[in-house]
């Protein structure tokens, strides 16, 4: 019951029960190294609702992670530095908190779960140790109690013969398995938010659905808010309620889900559809975005697509695009993005 | 919040206990054996080197504990009338210039030896473990100062600095002094295997997750790197095990390690230096008794490392 009543601060503060789960605004990581400042997240902003999926699309190192990791606070500093914005959990500000109120959000009501279970489980502990663990040190459940929750929670992520499975090692399970596990660690303590850092990625397809599909429910089930980072668009599309493109560190493109998906407001998310094989529309050949990211040490002064980008002319050159309203809900951080909303209504 | 919280509660599910364990397509509990230990564990006791330098290693030990189950001569009841005798049935590896059965000094030996050996390792293992996972873990200028220190330790060339050390600041030199010193100049190696597999093991996703869902640094430490950074300590400090005895030998020898009366490999080759062609034997037990002693630790570390090198599988 303790435990129930004292959710309703963070870090001392009381949570505001209007605000949203999640707000990040104007969020800036830097990496500073040897060779240079890097900004890795560069102005990213959204909120998250209860029950709500927020996807963050882009490639790697578009700073998607980095985002990620910095609401998380995990950066590892040096190098890394949140150099400014917000992270406010239902109304408190995360940044600047101290470390020990951090650690105390994280796994209570922000968890997060890593893309390649494998390694983000420690190979030499039973996946039941693992998941009884988070019981252990945050509620201070003796071992065998501990146990008993980490079966519960195998068997509620749907893991076949939970009860002796949770003796076994990460490396005898099944990658969709190995993820289930991962999931049942991060749900165990009943966080409000879940950040699922490309879930799927290292699954194949089959296995892909059904760890979504698992996600889902358990969103149902809980109300939970799913900030969901990923590089498939087709994945977006059927879980994701609002969008944020990702590219160089910047938003190029935000809005709700659907209406992005089906009419891009940016040439890079319209790249990116057109890299991923569709099933309503015949192509002989994929369409690959040409080019790679810059480098960010050296992001050109203009748009950081432009070089890649087939609606390039001399004002991107010039100009930082600033992200302009395409609709009351939705932001493209393109100069022309009325002429490429066009051509995708054309198509 | 709180129907939340009850709608959520794992209780409330039927209880799952009740499933019959089993279903299709799943081998019965491959269970505890499985992970990074239990594996080579089982590869282990397959290896002829392993077994071999086992049974040394155990016969060793032995010795070093209850030298009386090996002989029932006393070492230093000494009749010099007995003197550099060769090897006989009554002594088997003869006796010394006083007189003393060669064959239970050389027992007795393997103590102080294995001890030196041993307690060496433990403590500067020890002291490694804790100043690497803290530089290895926390990086920054923590890291710095700890590795440039060890760095300028690491410098000092273990025997001369033994010699310098040994001759100039204690006055008698016993077990307890000359482990001191070896600990002292021994720890810097193991402090850079230490530092370097904690950053190696840091940057592994499992030690995000445990941040993540927010694991205590120290907890992370110990439950997430350790048992995963330590193999190649393991396998270092076995060799060095061996390393150490040798080092103590060379001091004992040198003149600046043990004294005499006590009994070490090292002292009983340095005082047969002078009738190596009189009495070679003098030469040949402890020598022997030495390099196997060695030679097994070593052979250990490296059926240690085949087997905790995921790498070499």
């Amino acid at each position: 019951m303790a435990a129930i009543l004292a959710r309703d601060t963070v870090g001392g503060r009381p949570v505001d029960p209007a605000a949203p789960l999640l707000v990040v605004e104007d969020l800036r990581v830097e990496f500073r190294i040897d060779a240079g400042t890097v900004r890795a997240v560069n102005g990213l902003s959204y909120a998250l609702n209860r029950r709500e999926t927020v996807a963050i699309l882009g490639e790697s190192g578009s700073g998607k992670s980095v985002g990620a990791q910095a609401v998380m606070g995990i950066i590892d500093s040096p190098p890394g530095f949140v150099t400014g914005g917000s992270v406010r959990f239902r109304g408190v500000e995360l940044l600047g908190l101290p470390e020990a109120e951090r650690r105390r959000v994280r796994g209570n009501r922000i968890a997060m779960i890593f893309q390649d279970a494998l390694t983000a489980l420690n190979p030499v502990f039973s996946v039941g140790w693992q998941i009884a663990e988070m019981f252990r040190i945050h509620r201070g459940l003796p071992r065998k109690e501990a146990l008993e929750k980490a079966v519960e929670l195998m068997e509620r992520v749907k893991i076949p013969s939970a009860r002796e499975r949770a003796g076994s090692y990460p490396h005898e399970f099944s990658g969709g398995m190995r993820q289930r596990v991962m999931i049942a660690m991060a749900l165990s303590l009943d966080p409000e938010i879940l950040i699922a850092d490309e879930p799927t990625t290292a699954l194949d397809v089959t296995v892909q659905a059904q760890i979504m599909s698992l996600l889902a429910e358990l969103q149902q089930q809980t109300g939970m808010g799913l900030i969901l980072i990923t590089h498939d668009l087709g994945v977006v599309a059927e879980v994701a309620d609002q969008v944020v493109v990702m590219y160089a560190g910047r938003e190029v493109e935000k809005g709700p889900s659907l209406p992005v998906y089906h009419r891009p407001a940016h040439p890079y998310t319209m790249g990116l559809m057109d890299s991923l094989p569709r099933r309503d529309v015949h192509t002989e050949r994929l369409r690959p975005i040409k080019g790679s990211p810059p480098d960010l040490l050296a992001i050109p002064a203009g748009c950081p697509f432009r070089p890649r980008c087939p609606f390039a002319r001399e004002a991107c050159s010039r100009e930082e695009p600033p992200l302009a309203a395409v609709s009351p809900d939705r932001v493209s951080a393109c100069h022309f993005w009325e002429e490429v909303s066009r051509e995708r209504a054309g198509a | 919040m709180s129907d939340r919280d009850r709608e959520r509660l794992p209780t409330n599910l039927p209880a799952p206990v009740a499933i019959p364990p089993e279903p299709a397509g799943l081998e019965p509990a491959v269970g505890r054996e499985g992970s990074l230990y239990a594996d080579a564990w089982r590869q282990l006791r397959r290896r002829p080197m392993f077994i071999v330098s086992g049974i040394l290693i155990v016969i060793l030990a032995l010795m070093a504990v209850w030298p009386g189950l090996f002989t029932r001569a006393d070492p230093r009841l000494c009749d010099l009338a007995d003197s550099l005798l060769r090897p006989s049935r009554l002594h088997w590896f003869g006796t010394d210039v006083q007189g003393c059965d060669y064959y239970a000094r050389t027992i007795w030996g393997a103590r102080v030896s294995i001890t030196i050996g041993v307690l060496v390792t433990a403590a500067s293992t020890l002291i490694a473990l804790v100043l690497g996972s803290i530089a290895g873990y926390y990086g920054g200028i923590v890291d710095t100062v700890i590795a440039r220190i060890t760095d300028i330790w690491f410098a000092i060339p273990t025997i001369l600095g033994g010699i310098v050390i040994l001759r100039s600041i204690f006055s008698t030199r016993g077990l307890l002094q000359v482990s001191l010193v070896l600990i002292v100049l021994g720890w810097p190696t193991m402090l850079r295997l230490v530092r370097s597999s904690v950053m190696a093991t840091k940057e592994m996703d499992y030690v995000d997750s445990a941040r993540a869902l927010g694991v205590r640094n120290f907890r992370i430490i110990r439950r997430h790197i350790m048992p995963n950074a330590v193999a190649p300590v393991i396998v270092y400090a076995t060799i060095t095990v061996g390393v150490i005895i040798s080092a103590e030998a060379a001091l004992s020898f040198l003149g600046v390690g043990l004294q005499l009366p006590a009994i070490s490999w090292g002292l009983m080759i340095s005082v047969a230096q002078n009738r190596i062609l009189t009495a070679p034997h003098l030469l040949l037990f402890p020598g022997l008794f030495l390099s196997v002693t060695v030679f097994s630790f070593i052979l250990m570390g490296d059926a240690l490392r085949d087997a905790l090198d995921p790498r070499l599988r």
